[in-house]
């Protein structure tokens, strides 16, 4: 089944509802990809409480959502792995470097937040 | 269950047959799933945590299980495009509970059992079949491969 992406703001949330097909997935990271253009999305939050599988394809394809949206000029940020998926994750040797992580969908856009704030706040006069 | 089968693969794509004893039901539970695309691998994780969960498994080694499940149903869809998985109450001593889990494929066979059982380790996930993975997620582990003839893994988990 699709994962409904949702526009708040400047960020994307996408919230998995279901068990994904690597086909799903794979139209999750495509569809995200694209809406961080679209809507010039600074941030991507990937709410991941319902998924009770992370298989190797799967964590591959977060770590792509990652690196593909911060190549397109927006952070991603993973939130709600519970805590059996972390252990499976872990056991199967898996990483997802280069990926944030959070531990709810408030926590992780606390953490877009501050991120949008350093980056402005960085700049001069802005 | 010839027909069923057959109703149930055109129905659905996939086929299942439950078996049951006649003393302890629950434990003589074996169900068989062919395998042929990413949706199946879904059903196939699917059906061996609500084993896992019958037989009395916490949701954590139900996790473990269907991980490895999953690895395993991915190995058969991306190299050898169709076979099978076999999910298996165990007994074992002291009337302890477990659940194995049968993938088979007639695919292209792995030529060297020994790399693929070491390779993957530190990739990071996607590359290589996984194996090393699937072995730490379960209690037994075994292969046997054949080049040209296809590979079965036996994964066994047990409940503590």
């Amino acid at each position: 089944m699709a994962v409904p992406i949702l526009k708040q703001g400047q960020y994307l949330i996408a919230t998995i509802q279901d068990a994904l097909t690597d086909a799903d997935l794979q139209q999750l990271r495509d569809g995200l990809v694209a809406q961080v253009g679209r809507h010039r999305s600074r941030g991507v939050i990937v709410d991941i409480t319902a998924l009770d599988v992370m298989d190797s394809f799967a964590v591959r394809t977060v770590r792509d959502i990652a690196h593909m949206t911060r190549l397109r000029g927006a952070e991603t940020v993973i939130v709600g792995m519970q805590p059996e998926v972390a252990l499976s994750v872990v056991q199967l040797g898996l990483t997802l470097e280069g990926v944030h992580a959070a531990l709810d969908l408030e926590e992780g856009l606390a953490f877009l937040d501050k991120k949008a704030n350093a980056v402005r706040g960085g700049r001069p006069g802005g | 269950m010839g027909e069923r089968q057959r109703a149930a693969e055109s129905a659905g794509g996939f086929a299942v047959s439950r078996r049951s004893g006649r003393l302890s039901p629950d434990l003589t539970q074996e169900e068989s799933i062919s395998v042929r695309s990413d949706v199946d691998i879904v059903v196939a994780r699917r059906r061996g945590r609500e084993l896992a969960a019958s037989l009395g498994f916490g949701p954590t080694d139900q996790t473990l299980i269907a991980t490895a499940i999953s690895e395993l149903t991915r190995n058969i869809v991306l190299y050898a495009e169709r076979g099978q998985v076999v999910l298996k109450a165990l007994v074992g001593q002291g009337g302890k509970r477990g659940i194995m889990v049968v993938a088979r494929d007639h695919g292209p066979g792995i030529s060297n059992v020994e790399q693929a059982l070491q390779s993957g380790f530190s990739t990071s996930g996607g590359l290589g079949l996984g194996l090393p993975g699937v072995r730490r997620l379960t209690d037994e582990f075994d292969i046997a491969s054949e080049v040209g003839r296809g590979t079965t893994v036996t994964v066994k988990k047990w409940n503590r």
